[in-house]
């Protein structure tokens, strides 16, 4: 059953105790010492918990001290000719959105340099068939071996509807089904998630590439016209391909 | 029959403004742009015949008025008010060819600037240099070398003898634009970047040695070159100064991120008047004279001036016949998307606040005639505005990434836009449509500029080339 907040009623009514205020300062320049004393006799966990606390408490007010300092000391900063010059008009926008512009110069420089940045794509293995379908057994009395499902990623376009099922040899389970790419550009080092449009070729087979399978070393293609590349005419880049590398759902992707 | 009765309207010319010329007159319904011209010509009394455009209600007539009535079921019984604006007499033909990709700067090409006559080129970059180039040739002619960081503006005098450039470390540096040698020591003063640089107009002060630049620390100063320094501090505002302009009475303009245009007085640096209005940044100024300002004494015909005075006087008949008798107008793009109009030597007050881009404005221009502004917002695309009302008459879509820079044709027929895209694109005022399509940079266009003279377009961009352009 709750009390009630007798203390500031009492407060209210009466005001403080004359020594209230006396008390509190004393009481609080008595407690470091409190403190110190129970640092220094308190052992084991507990001792190592106030150790920590107390550490991390000297590091924080030891960093907010260094950046103070920081602060009023005099320091030239844009001293040095920087890369990258921009207008004036552009100069306190420089922040905005730099990630997302994948500029040009990038195809120049990978022109440039082509070979010295590589996109760390593992070997391609051969997958086997084995691996890449599940049998599924089907029939009355589950005799009939027709059926495949895929066990891999796949791509299915949007407008796809699954035949009947006496006439489906391949099952595409929706659940490994993908519709976007977390698209990694190696210059940038920046990721967008792109809408994939198709996969153009699957490294195992053609049947593989119609099936829209999506394994380590595929070529897809990303729409990319929110990116906002250009061609040298000026026009928007609508989809761009790129190899896929599937490590935990990444596609690295070239330009 | 009755053909005969209907076939009249009465119609009342008004100059731009609003003046009427002579009494409301009944015309034959099937004159045309070219018989109305005639009959202006006739009123003003005209010695030599100049072309005029026509425009109802905002709308320019191209049709015989027949036509027009029929089409927009306008009432024969009201007097029909034409407005004519004169155009220039001469014609800039719309370049469409890249006629040279001359590389040499290290560095972005942050700004590119033809000289007043139109037979120089100078071009500030990222490697710190200012480079002037021989246009003849379509080769690299100086390489200025002086500047600590970045330059970031260049101008040139209304007179074309000097050439001052401001850089990211606050320098600005003149130079002499026949050898391309500095003259003098750097001029230092300002604490952060430039970003800004206008020169005092020729008809004001012959030879020119008076300029304000402004500054991200939130000054503008007046430097004077013969005396090699400062000579007034403009200080007020609070944030950093974007734009500054010295108007054609005297005064100076300057728009600044605290969201205010301020107006200075240039004898003693006092302040005159402050424009408020803007919700954010103000990005960029534009005066309705700035084109005449800008090219001094300079006209399409390419005459040369012996002396300063020459210069002076010719200067200020074309100030004044292009200013009329109406006041100075100023544009102002901003952060908050909107444009206003502002006649500072009238009211404090704007005249009319011209909304509808959905980025922010990153840079106004009047046409040289004054009868346009065009704007270029980060939206993608460019708008172009009645320049005396300020009513909105057409956008101008087609870019696909920001449009950054916009420059006019000296006959105020073409307008060019710069992009983030890449490309630059020529729109022809009349049709309001795209011209010309024009890529070939490889990366943003920073910088473009359309000759005086009309011969050339010059382009610069973060791909390090400079381009040129001809018709």
């Amino acid at each position: 059953m709750p009390q009630g907040d007798y203390i500031e009623l009492h407060r209210k009514r009466n005001g403080y105790r004359l020594d209230h205020f006396e008390r509190k300062r004393k009481k609080e320049a008595r407690e470091v010492h409190k403190h110190s004393e129970r640092a220094q006799k308190a052992i084991g966990i507990k001792g190592k918990m106030i150790a920590k606390k107390n550490y991390a408490e000297k590091a924080l007010m030891k960093k907010t001290l260094a950046m103070h300092e920081e602060s009023t000391s005099r320091r030239k900063v844009d001293d040095n000719v920087l890369d990258g010059a921009v207008p004036a008009y552009l100069l306190d926008r420089e922040n905005t959105a730099r990630a997302k512009i994948l500029s040009n110069s990038i195809k120049q420089k990978r022109k440039e340099k082509a070979g010295k940045w590589e996109v760390p794509l593992p070997k391609v293995r051969p997958v086997a068939e084995d691996e890449m379908f599940k049998v599924i057994r089907s029939g009355k009395r589950k005799t009939k071996q027709w059926k495949r499902m895929v066990t891999k990623a796949t791509f299915v376009g949007p407008g796809f509807t699954r035949k009947p099922p006496k006439y489906e040899r391949f099952i595409r389970p929706s659940g490994l089904r993908f519709t976007k790419a977390h698209v990694t550009h190696p210059e940038l080092k920046c990721t967008f998630n792109l809408e994939i449009i198709g996969v153009k070729k699957n490294p195992n087979g053609p049947t593989y590439t119609s099936l829209g399978v999506i394994t380590k070393g595929t070529i897809i293609e990303v729409n990319v016209s929110e990116l906002g590349l250009v061609t040298p005419a000026g026009k928007v880049v609508w989809g761009k391909s790129g190899l896929s590398n599937l490590v935990s759902q990444q596609i690295l992707f070239q330009l | 029959m009755e053909d005969e009765t209907v076939n009249n309207v009465m119609c009342q010319f008004t100059d731009p403004e609003g003046t009427p010329l002579g009494a409301p007159l009944y015309l034959p319904q099937n004159a045309g742009p070219q018989q109305l011209q005639q009959i202006v010509n006739k009123l003003l009394n005209n010695e030599e015949k100049l072309p005029y455009a026509f425009f109802i209600s905002d709308l320019e007539l191209v049709v015989p008025l027949e036509t027009y009535l029929q089409k927009n079921k306008v009432s024969v019984e009201k007097v029909l008010a034409i407005v004519y604006q004169p155009q220039a007499i001469f014609r800039i033909r719309p370049v469409n060819r890249c006629s040279a990709t001359i590389a040499g700067h290290a560095e972005a090409v942050l700004s590119v600037a033809f000289s007043p006559d139109g037979r120089q080129l100078a071009s500030g970059s990222g490697d710190t240099t200012v480079r002037l180039w021989d246009l003849s040739t379509q080769t690299p002619m100086f390489t200025c070398t002086g500047h600590k960081n970045w330059v970031l503006c260049i101008a040139w005098s209304p007179d074309g003898k000097h050439l001052v450039s401001g850089s990211k470390a606050g320098e600005l540096q003149c130079w002499d634009p026949q050898t391309g040698k500095p003259s003098g020591n750097p001029l230092v003063g300002h604490k952060k970047w430039i970003t800004g640089i206008s020169w005092e107009p020729v008809h004001l002060n012959a030879p020119c040695h008076r300029f304000v630049s402004a500054s991200k620390d939130g000054d503008a100063r007046i430097w004077d070159i013969s005396l090699r320094k400062s000579v007034i501090c403009l200080s007020g505002h609070t944030l950093a100064i974007t734009c500054v302009k010295w108007g054609g009475d005297g005064v100076i303009y300057t728009g600044s991120q605290d969201c205010t245009i301020k107006v200075w007085e240039t004898s003693q640096g006092k302040l005159i008047r402050e424009l408020k209005g803007h919700g954010h940044w103000v990005n960029s100024l534009a005066l309705s004279t700035e084109y005449v300002l800008r090219t001094g004494a300079f006209d399409h015909t390419g005459k040369t001036y012996s002396s300063p005075e020459e210069m002076k006087k010719v200067a200020l008949e074309r100030y004044n016949k292009m200013k009329g008798n109406a006041p100075e107008r100023l544009v102002s793009g901003s952060d908050d998307f909107t444009m206003f109009l502002w006649e500072p030597a009238v009211s404090k007050h704007p005249k009319t606040r011209m909304t509808g881009h959905q980025q922010l404005v990153n840079h106004v221009y009047f046409s040289p005639d004054g009868q346009w502004v065009a704007s270029a917002s980060f939206d993608k695309s460019v708008k172009l505005w009645n320049g005396i009302t300020g009513k909105f008459v057409a956008a101008f879509r087609g870019h696909v990434g920001p449009v950054y820079q916009i420059s006019w044709s000296a006959d105020s027929r073409l307008l060019l836009s710069g992009s983030k895209d890449s490309t630059l694109k020529i729109w022809d005022i009349r049709t309001q449509k795209l011209k010309q399509d024009l890529p070939g940079h490889a990366d943003e266009v920073f910088a473009v500029d359309w000759s005086p003279d009309g011969e050339k377009v010059a382009s610069g961009g973060k791909d390090r080339v400079l381009k040129l352009w001809m018709g």
